[in-house]
């Protein structure tokens, strides 16, 4: 019984993780299509950014609870910076914006290890995330359950932008229909780059979380990228709630199927499973209908 | 060749419980030149997805005795149904020749596809005189101008041996003497195929049409010859404030 | 009839290059790194089908170079042990005993088809599985590049029976000539390159073909070829099945040639990695993504050793600025100059 609950709790612990990672990834994918490859590297900065606070300051704590809204604007100016330098130019050719984001990242790695250095640095937890909390039925490691809630916080955070915010309703009208959007005076290059602000913020809070679950080295992104992608595949784009579903889906598969085999396969067999899902909902579990051919 | 007619009864298309296409019945002959009007939104364009295997429907769509409803996009048009798109889609790195090649080459087995087109087949000669583009077949097709684009696209229905060919909008944004030649080119090829034009064009509808077919909110609203559908009151009622427009 | 006799004196000046000079100016430890090249090139020559000719950003390439390469690295191991012997590494971390799927790569004839079919027949599944469900650009990309990294994951984790993060490696012979035998290195590069030259072949009468000419159709606009009466998906099936074919011979002949494989030749990063040279030559050209492979091998190689942090900036702004600025590669910069200087 205890294995089983330390298992679901392992799942919903990765899933989380791998939400925080895809949020932001859904959210610019959904509103232009674009898949940002750089993404794990806007999350690598925002590792090293709880690195650096902690340099500055002494306390742990402190140092955390600063390094998450400064994670955010980092991640999400750098963000801006590549949307205004780059992407923005190639909107039409959303492949070619794939590899040249994979460019950047390739870059970016570069610098981190020039600035750092290759080996891997660590950060340390604060006492209080340190040890396990007892949740009456079992015990779950306090830093796991932290970055559970700091998802919770991030989504409903988001959601509440989407929705009652006047940019959140820019934005999904962006995401519905974009020529439709314009004509009736959305400025969409306002929108997208704002919407590139938040999606990488939250990349840079996904990579302050990581260091509370390993070291922080230049490749901590590519590590957990192609995951957070295949969550926005199989999630579909347009709605939050198919990422939710998607992340803690697939991370309690992972979890599950690891429970009676090994990591390695699991990842092939949530691999293969998400193909097969896709002959089911070629769109992923939620997405926006439109009516044209294209 | 009698059973070569297209027949709809009952078709319904449906949206997230938007209905679009509301149980149209209607039969076009072989040799008819068929307009379907009607206003923004009436469903015209989802009628043409719904035959074409574009948008799922109920129903039936019967040509001759061969139910069209329900199979995958290749196959209704490998029956010899052939639509074209409201914008000209052709292969724009593809010279004239090649498009039309490639559309007369859906039955192609591995074999002749691994290999290099040798010759000009007969039918895309044929083609090539039918719809005027001669002269520019060595030319990527997307150096044309809108008028000869939209031609390619009716040759490329003749070479892929369509017996149907449904028209989306095929006169939208050109001049009047392409206007002229386009309806001289549909009276063509239309006397030996079914032929259905969805259309904006008032003029260019009373010029060419052999009958029309009013669609409004997804139902037929009138049927007939171009002087009967004109004539009806309520098509005048649908049109009102472009009523002026159809009744002149 | 140009275009004709423009392929016709690349492929005379590829000859020459790879089949006289090289062999005649390289020491033998450049030939071999040439050679390695050679393999990198067979890889482009595919990407260059399914993603220049066809628009599939296959992320994932490396898992069928990776196919090709552990299977011949089997048939090396085993025919390094002797008839019915264990691989070195078996005994050390395994049970002693051979896994019985490792039991058909005794034989060269199964070796030498299962290069050629495992791949195809991995590259078959997954794209009758995507293609026909009409999934397809980026979601595509994503799968491709998700497969990439399972399926080195998948070999880090078998350490006993597949080597792990080691690899297979520490091969003696080839078919039963030696390896140490500079010869016998000789003759590798002299299969590779001509299988290079016999791949361009292939990629060549693809493109002159009708196929080519579809499958160009399919790329730029894949819902106007279905109400042309073809089921795009099976276009697009044999030309990424045909890329995969050719990553997974460039495996086969990249072990002996290299030495090793490993999951770090075949993960996400070498997978993309695959088309930098691709996008540098120019995708949708003929001989561009197999020169253009060549040469960003080379100059990692040269650049890297003495400028590791240069070289990765270097890499990373060509091939933003490549792919960004001028997607039809550097190949196309001169024949684009002549058309302006025609045009003026």
């Amino acid at each position: 019984m205890d294995a089983v609950l330390g298992q679901l709790f392992a799942g919903l612990s990765l899933g989380s993780v791998l939400l925080l990672a895809a949020l932001g990834l859904a959210l610019t994918f959904g509103q232009m299509g674009v898949i940002n490859m750089a993404h794990g590297e806007f999350m690598m900065a925002g590792a090293y950014t709880a690195y650096v606070a902690q340099n500055v300051i002494a306390d742990a704590g402190v140092a955390l609870i600063l390094a998450i809204p400064l994670g955010f604007v980092v991640g999400g100016v750098m963000g801006v910076v590549l949307e205004a330098t780059l992407i923005r130019r190639m909107y039409l050719r959303p492949l070619d914006t794939l590899l040249v984001t994979w460019g950047v990242a390739l870059i970016l790695q570069q610098v981190a290890r020039d600035v750092f250095g290759a080996p891997n640095v660590d950060v340390r937890a604060p006492s209080w995330l340190s040890g396990s909390v007892d949740l009456g039925i079992t015990q779950v490691p306090a830093a796991r359950l932290f970055i559970l809630g700091l998802a919770v916080v991030a989504v409903t955070g988001l959601a509440l932008v989407l929705t009652k915010t006047a940019l959140g309703r820019r934005i999904r009208a962006v995401v519905q229909n974009r020529d439709l959007a314009e004509t009736a005076g959305v400025s969409t290059r306002a929108t997208d780059r704002l919407t590139f602000f938040i999606g990488s913020g939250l990349a840079g809070i996904a990579g302050v979380a990581l260091t509370l679950l390993g070291s922080t080295g230049p490749t901590l992104g590519s590590n957990y990228i192609v995951d957070a992608f295949l969550v926005v595949v199989a999630g579909g784009v347009g709605q939050i709630k198919g990422t939710v579903i998607a992340a803690f889906g697939l991370g309690l598969l992972q979890a599950g199927i690891e429970y009676s085999t090994t990591a390695s396969l699991a990842k092939v067999a949530v691999f293969a499973l998400v193909v097969v899902f896709l002959q089911a909902r070629p769109q992923g579990i939620f997405s926006v209908r439109t009516r044209s051919l294209a | 060749m009698n059973a070569d007619y297209l027949e709809l009864s009952d078709v319904r298309v449906t949206f997230d419980g938007f209905v679009a296409v509301d149980g149209v019945t209607m039969t076009v002959p072989r040799g008819d030149l068929r307009f379907l009007i009607g206003p923004n939104g009436a469903g015209k364009t989802t009628l043409v997805d719904a035959i074409t295997g574009l948008a799922p429907a109920t129903g039936s769509a019967l040509f001759g005795r061969t139910e069209l409803l329900g199979r995958k996009v290749h196959r209704i048009v490998r029956l010899g149904i052939g639509r074209t798109f409201q914008t000209a889609t052709v292969f724009e790195n593809l010279t004239v020749l090649q498009n039309l090649d490639i559309a007369a080459g859906a039955g192609r087995g591995p074999l002749t596809l691994l290999r290099r087109r040798s010759s000009v087949p007969a039918e895309v000669e044929e083609a090539l005189e039918t719809v005027g583009l001669v002269d520019v077949r060595d030319k990527p097709a997307g150096v044309l101008p809108h008028g000869q684009k939209q031609w390619l696209e009716i040759g490329m229905l003749i070479v892929q041996n369509a017996r149907v060919l449904l028209l989306d909008e095929p006169v939208a944004g050109m001049s009047a003497q392409e206007r002229a030649d386009t309806g001289e080119l549909l009276r063509r090829i239309g006397a030996e195929r079914t032929v259905v034009v969805v259309e904006h064009d008032m003029d260019f509808m009373r010029c060419f049409a052999d009958s029309v077919t009013v669609l409004h909110a997804g139902k037929v609203l009138s049927e007939g010859t171009v002087a009967q559908v004109q004539a009806d009151p309520r098509v005048q009622e649908v049109y009102l404030g472009t009523a002026a427009e159809v009744g002149a | 009839m140009r275009r004709e006799l423009g392929a016709l004196i690349g492929f005379a000046v590829g000859a020459l290059a790879l089949l006289v000079l090289a062999p005649a100016l390289l020491s033998d430890f450049r030939l071999s790194l040439l050679g390695k090249f050679v393999c990198y090139a067979i890889v482009a020559v595919g990407i260059g089908l399914a993603w220049g000719r066809g628009g599939m950003l296959t992320l994932g390439q490396g898992v069928f170079f990776g196919l090709g390469a552990y299977v011949m690295a089997m048939h090396l191991k085993l025919a390094d042990a002797g008839p019915s012997g264990v691989p070195d590494f078996m005994k050390l971390y395994g049970s002693g005993e051979v896994p019985g799927w490792w039991e058909p790569f005794r034989s060269p004839v199964v070796t030498v088809i299962g290069v050629i079919a495992i791949p195809s027949l991995v590259a078959l599944g997954l794209g009758a599985a995507v293609f026909r469900r009409r999934v397809r650009g980026a979601y595509f990309a994503i799968l491709s590049q998700a497969l990439a990294a399972a399926f080195a994951i998948l070999l880090v984790g078998q350490h006993a029976t597949i080597g792990g993060t080691n690899g297979l490696n520490g091969f003696r012979s080839f078919f039963g000539f030696a390896l140490y035998d500079p010869v016998n290195k000789r003759m590798l590069f002299y299969i590779a390159a001509s299988t290079l030259l016999v791949v361009l072949a292939i990629a060549w009468q693809l493109y002159r073909s009708r196929f080519g000419e579809l499958l160009m159709a399919v790329r730029d606009q894949e819902e106007r070829v279905r109400f042309l009466g073809y089921d795009p998906a099976n276009i697009k099936i044999v030309a990424y099945v045909v890329a995969a074919a050719m990553a997974g011979v460039a495996g086969a002949l990249f072990v002996p040639i290299v030495g090793i494989i490993s999951p770090a030749s075949v993960g996400v990063v070498p997978s993309i990695a695959f088309l930098i040279g691709v996008a540098i030559g120019g995708r949708s050209t003929l001989f561009g993504p197999a020169v253009g492979a060549i040469v960003v091998a080379w100059a990692q190689t040269t650049l890297s050793e003495s400028f590791p942090s240069f070289w990765i900036y270097f890499q990373g702004a060509l091939f933003l600025l490549v792919v960004a600025f001028l997607p039809s590669g550097l190949s196309t910069v001169a024949s684009l100059r002549r058309r302006t200087r025609e045009a003026t």
